[in-house]
């Protein structure tokens, strides 16, 4: 949580943003983040960040679900209430399959969603700094942090002779923060 | 650039002059715009008929279960047909999504939000039959495997009818997951066009605070390909575990191994044709035809015949094997029963909406055509009602006893609880696509330059110019 100062740029094609992320990277400032109206592949490549593990805690969920169910049933038909079902064995195993698969899948999906929006800090009345307004609509924007060393006058420069339509400098929380899109920012963590 | 070339043979996706913004503006503007009249007639309609099913169903928990004409023989009716019909409808909106997003097909990006949207509605009419037909519905609850003052007495997890609740509620959850992860991004751009206050704050709740960012874009790629991957065998388990309500019993007509893969196609069949019937009205009411264009519904179209002749092998093999079995109440169940009999009306039905007519789609000019597209998919609709109607019914009304042999028609609650479904799922799907982007905008963005045909014409361009060019430099080079 921290209010940083930022410079912004916006490109108005994905094909002139790919050189441009390469470029500012190896002139060494800082990328804070790019915002893109749809999944623009490779990027997160061009950006150089890591690739996401969501995947395997979704596995780990599926499992979860499996043993869940499986030894729940297990528990219940052989320990807990043995009841004869039409003369059916205790212990039926290919009888708990649908359930278990089920499970599998229930647990699974709905972890990785809560996942998702954790790691991303999404939920209703999450709010967040907009860097431009057309970022969700036809732009892709970069958004580069000033530190002390930098000079925001240099980075603009910079950002136009890679190919920024729009330049521009903020001052913005960089965090999320409680609060609604129509309202001004009241930022908790100053 | 890690952008993919596709083949400027292939018909576009999107037809049109198209850049994103206005991609956006497209999709977008109708929910910022005042619905037309057509779009309150048809709401106010709908929720006419969710009163009158509101009614049916009080009288019914009010009065009981034996307002329906529910018998002895026959304790299964219009209920459980509704229920495995409503649940086959939301087939069609997980295999859009899910299915072809594995296989890699653009196409679908046009259908998916919409088909999903049916598929979550068409789930929320299928639960209603089972729960009212309990009869004590307040004990609905029983069904869940809780601890509890009774023993503790748990389920019986031996039970297919159990395996329903599980298998439908989980379908719900994770189709509902899916649609809305989907929706973030693009309640998103709704919220940062709007112009009011009230759509600004309304969308920004809705949008959990999305921004765009790439890091999210990457989780929320890996998100959706793994929901598609738990989606893809859910959609089969699904109505693999409706169709064991009936193949595990020992009913003839029902005790088939043929039923999971019967039913799934069935369910796929009709969903379709339901995808087809919602889209057809919605693309033209919000002037949506350059993204669900002709190609779009003959794709769809080609699917409807591929299943519908899946089903149609399916009642052959049914008919085959009631006589190649040996089994007298097989043979007779489908031979005295089913074609012939006192409900043999609805065999045919079935047999002329499901197997027959679909097979027009075998011509390309028929798969093109909108009005036959249309009418084909009432029909279709129609006779996968019928379908669930024959297993259920013809099944049961004649049973081992003679005596007990009986006719089945519905009662007026039974007819006004479908009905009532019916108003459920319009004014479901009204309120949708008046406040819900119908078309994943930023998918149709994620397509556009390799599918578009703006992009298309453009392609072509430079591939005269460089044949040409090859032409020159052969030329040159002799």
């Amino acid at each position: 949580m921290a209010v940083k100062k930022f410079v912004v740029g916006s490109f108005d094609d994905e094909a002139v943003l790919f050189p441009a992320v390469k470029k500012v990277r190896q002139a060494g400032y800082k990328i804070h983040d790019v915002y893109t109206p749809f999944p623009v592949h490779g990027l997160d490549h061009a950006m150089g960040l890591r690739e996401t593990s969501l995947h395997t805690a979704g596995f780990i969920y599926a499992i979860t679900g499996t043993t869940t169910a499986l030894s729940f049933m297990s528990w219940v038909f052989t320990t807990d209430w043995p009841m004869n079902i039409g003369g059916k064995p205790h212990f039926p195993l290919p009888a708990f399959i649908p359930i278990t698969f089920e499970l599998t899948v229930l647990f699974s999906a709905v972890g990785m969603v809560m996942t998702f929006m954790y790691l991303c800090q999404m939920a209703p009345f999450v709010k967040k700094h907009i860097f431009h307004p057309r970022q969700t609509d036809d732009l892709f924007v970069m958004a580069i942090e000033v530190s002390e060393k930098t000079n925001a006058e240099e980075v603009k420069g910079f950002l136009s002779s890679v190919g920024a339509k729009e330049i521009n400098e903020q001052t913005a929380e960089a965090g999320w923060w409680l609060g609604r899109f129509d309202r001004e920012d009241k930022v908790f963590a100053k | 650039m890690h952008l993919k070339y596709e083949s400027t043979l292939r018909e576009p996706l999107v037809d049109g002059v198209k850049d994103y913004h206005q991609v956006t503006e497209d999709i977008i503007s109708p929910i910022e715009a005042k619905p037309g009249k057509l779009w309150y007639i048809g709401l106010f309609i709908s929720i006419a008929l969710l009163l009158f099913g509101v009614f049916s169903v009080f009288w019914e928990v009010y009065f009981g279960t034996g307002v329906w004409n529910l018998n002895k023989t026959i304790g299964w009716g219009w209920d459980i047909t509704n229920f495995v019909w409503w649940v086959g409808i939301g087939h069609a909106g997980t295999l859009i999504s899910a299915i072809l997003l594995l296989f890699r097909q653009g196409w679908r990006t046009g259908v998916n939000r919409a088909a999903e949207a049916m598929t979550i509605f068409a789930v929320m009419c299928a639960g209603q039959f089972p729960i009212w037909h309990m009869g004590r519905v307040w004990m609905a609850f029983f069904v869940l495997p809780y601890p509890n003052t009774r023993g503790p007495l748990w389920v019986n997890f031996n039970s297919p009818l159990l395996w329903d609740v599980f298998a439908i509620s989980t379908y719900f959850t994770v189709s509902l997951l899916f649609w809305y992860s989907g929706l973030l991004p693009d309640f998103a751009t709704v919220r940062d066009r709007a112009k009011t206050k009230l759509r600004k704050m309304l969308y920004g709740v809705a949008s959990f605070g999305w921004t765009g960012s790439t890091k999210h874009w990457q989780r929320h790629e890996s998100l959706s390909l793994v929901l598609a991957g738990l989606s893809t065998p859910l959609v089969l388990s699904v109505h693999t575990i409706v169709s064991f309500d009936f193949a595990t019993s020992v009913i003839p007509g029902w005790h088939t191994t043929i039923f999971p893969p019967y039913f799934v196609a069935g369910a796929i069949f009709s969903g379709f044709a339901m995808v087809q019937t919602l889209l057809i009205i919605t693309r033209k009411i919000l002037g949506l035809e350059d993204y669900i264009t002709l190609g779009h519904i003959e794709a769809m179209n080609k699917v409807i015949v591929l299943t519908g002749s899946i089903v149609g092998v399916a009642y052959l093999t049914e008919l085959f094997m009631a006589w190649y079995s040996g089994v007298q109440y097989e043979f007779d169940t489908f031979y005295k029963f089913r074609a012939a009999g006192p409900l043999g009306w609805s065999y045919w039905i079935m047999m002329t909406c499901n197997v027959i007519s679909p097979q027009v789609f075998w011509f390309r000019k028929m798969r093109r055509n909108i009005m036959v597209t249309f009418i084909m998919s009432i029909i279709v609709n129609i006779g996968m009602w019928f379908e669930r109607f024959v297993i259920i019914c013809t099944s049961l009304y004649r049973d081992y006893l003679p005596s007990s042999w009986s006719y089945y028609r519905p009662s007026w609650p039974e007819v006004g609880f479908y009905l009532g479904t019916f108003g459920l799922f319009f004014t479901c799907y009204f309120l949708f696509a008046k406040y819900f982007p119908v078309i994943a905008v930023a998918e149709i963005k994620s397509i556009l330059k390799t599918s578009g045909k703006n992009f298309k014409d453009k392609m072509d361009v430079y591939e005269e110019q460089s044949v040409e060019k090859f032409a020159h430099d052969n030329t040159a080079h002799h």
